[in-house]
């Protein structure tokens, strides 16, 4: 294991083995696909989030449940899911959405979204209720309330956001079949994301370049936690 | 597939430089600009980089860009049944046959070949080296119960080592028979670390081989092995009849370059350290009739 991590460090100092080209364009690829799916994700959460957090109607724990199930959807169940709905046999196969990235973004944005619902859900409902009751007696109307709720709740969101960036970004199961890893014949990724390249390298038995693009993809995603901590406040 | 050219300008400023090569191209060659052609093929072709020197060739001669998806034989197929393909290029016959029974893929055509070859460790426990009959080999790895790691999927390999298993009239299983339900790749380093045997095609394993210590233990018909061990390519467009949606002219322009002599010539020329990978096989002065239909097809039953 050392052995590996030593021998893998040194990599990139003796020949980096990949084209700038593609590792750019497959990094630029992840990052639109998840980001652009995180972002809508989050757009969907909160107000659900709140919705289920502090309205009260008739299955309110189904809806929780069914949030907390969610978080363990199987990526290949999903993106086989999003494959039948996108395919040209499916319900929205006049699109031509199949093998592209924007089907990619549909199956992550399923992925992600109970991922930011679930741990926002946690977040806003572990709110003080004096931080609630004082926005009311203040003359608050209920969007008022809400978002000071969101603001106090933003550590706790942020990390659900992160949450659903890791699962999306190193996901490989749904964007392998909906999006079909597809990269241009010159180099350019098309639908080709890190981990469906990660996964392409350990195919053929080639780990060591299969771990290269994994660190890569790890630093990646430290530095967009860095930006979504810096965001949120940066006290975590 | 048509009307994909907001994929084409989303970020893939290629399509545009290559289509821009064509303009300046003075031979008058036929384009087809702004579509896509979606090819799905074996990760035998792709994994041996054939295919993108295929699609390179193909993009300079007509313009128009090629998305590549690599899958199994099986699930290759299963693409274009659903008409999310316009051309196929895999390895089982059998396979490719009841594709077009069904009526999913029409004007197929032979591409290339290569082979087959049963790998294995070199203290070779089933002492199966070097013999020309691939059926006795397989009945000895049984016999002897050495690890055989197989792929285990809908690949046309396996579609491959089912039929050998047939012909040696065994039906494996036990301990030593492992269904990996991996990639060829995987497959290799799993039967290199568990020194056991696999089938598999040449071309997966002469680019792999630089990692692993296993050799060949049974050769294929390249190297004058048993002619049970070929492993022909087709090519075939899927019918438009059933799928209005699929880019028919591009794919048939992609199998006419493929099936040219400039695409036999890249097929032939392609190699990886120095070996040839993959023999052309469409250009033929006395073609093979069979080639366009399934193989046991008669007049009555059309």
């Amino acid at each position: 294991m050392v052995g590996a991590i030593v021998e893998f460090a040194t990599l990139p100092l003796v020949e980096f083995p990949f084209e700038s080209n593609y590792v750019r364009s497959i990094v630029y690829v992840s990052l639109y696909v998840s980001l652009t799916a995180v972002l809508l994700s989050t757009l969907v959460s909160l107000p659900v989030a709140m919705l289920v957090g502090f309205a009260e109607f008739p299955g309110r724990r189904l809806a929780i449940a069914l949030i907390n199930t969610g978080m363990g959807l199987p990526s290949v169940v999903v993106g086989l899911a999003v494959l039948f709905l996108v395919s040209n046999q499916g319900p929205l196969g006049t699109f031509d959405l199949v093998f592209t990235k924007e089907a990619m973004i549909m199956s992550q944005f399923v992925l992600a979204t109970p991922v930011i619902t679930g741990v926002s859900l946690a977040a806003v409902t572990g709110v003080d209720e004096g931080v609630r009751d004082a926005s009311y007696a203040l003359g608050g109307t209920r969007l008022d309330v809400a978002l000071v709720t969101i603001k106090e709740a933003r550590y706790g969101i942020a990390t659900g956001v992160l949450a659903g960036l890791g699962r999306a970004i190193s996901e490989v199961g749904s964007v392998l079949i909906v999006g079909g890893n597809i990269a241009g014949a010159d180099g350019t990724a098309i639908t080709r994301t890190l981990t469906t390249a990660i996964q392409l390298e350990a195919r053929q038995g080639r780990f060591e370049l299969a771990l290269v693009l994994g660190a890569i993809l790890l630093v990646l995603v430290l530095l967009v936690n860095a930006v979504v901590l810096r965001l949120g406040g940066g006290r975590i | 597939m048509h009307r994909r050219e907001f994929v084409a300008t989303l970020g893939v400023g290629g399509a545009v430089a290559i289509a821009g090569c064509g303009d300046t191209d003075d031979s008058g060659d036929a384009e087809i600009t702004d579509e896509t052609l979606t090819l799905t093929t074996t990760t035998s072709t792709y994994d041996t980089g054939l295919v993108d020197e295929l699609t390179l060739a193909f993009e300079e001669r007509f313009g128009a860009e090629v998305a590549v998806v690599n899958e199994g034989t099986g699930a290759a197929l299963e693409t274009g049944r659903r008409g999310d393909a316009d051309v196929v290029m895999v390895h089982a016959r059998s396979l490719e046959d009841e594709f077009i029974r069904e009526g999913y893929g029409v004007n197929r055509r032979d591409l290339m070949f290569n082979d087959f070859v049963v790998v294995g460790p070199d203290d070779d426990p089933a002492g199966i080296d070097g013999t020309s009959d691939v059926t006795e080999a397989f009945r000895s790895i049984a016999d002897f119960e050495s690890v055989f790691v197989s792929r285990g999927d809908s690949s046309g390999t396996y579609a491959k080592e089912r039929e050998l298993w047939e012909v040696a009239g065994l039906e494996p299983g036990g301990e030593w028979y492992r269904e990996a339900g991996s990639g060829m790749g995987q497959v290799l380093v799993q039967t290199d670390q568990s020194d056991g045997y696999t089938l598999a095609d040449r071309g997966s394993f002469l680019s792999m081989r630089s990692q692993l210590s296993i050799g060949i233990r049974v050769e294929g018909p390249i190297q004058d092995g048993p002619e049970l061990l070929a492993n022909p390519y087709g090519i075939v467009a899927v019918n438009p009849a059933v799928h209005d949606n699929v880019a028919y002219d591009l794919a048939l322009a992609y199998i006419g370059f493929l099936t040219s002599q400039a695409g036999q010539d890249v097929i032939e020329s392609y190699t990886v350290d120095g070996e040839q990978l993959f023999f052309p096989r469409a250009l033929s002065a006395e073609p093979n009739f069979e080639q366009y239909v399934p193989e046991d097809w008669t007049r009555e039953e059309g």
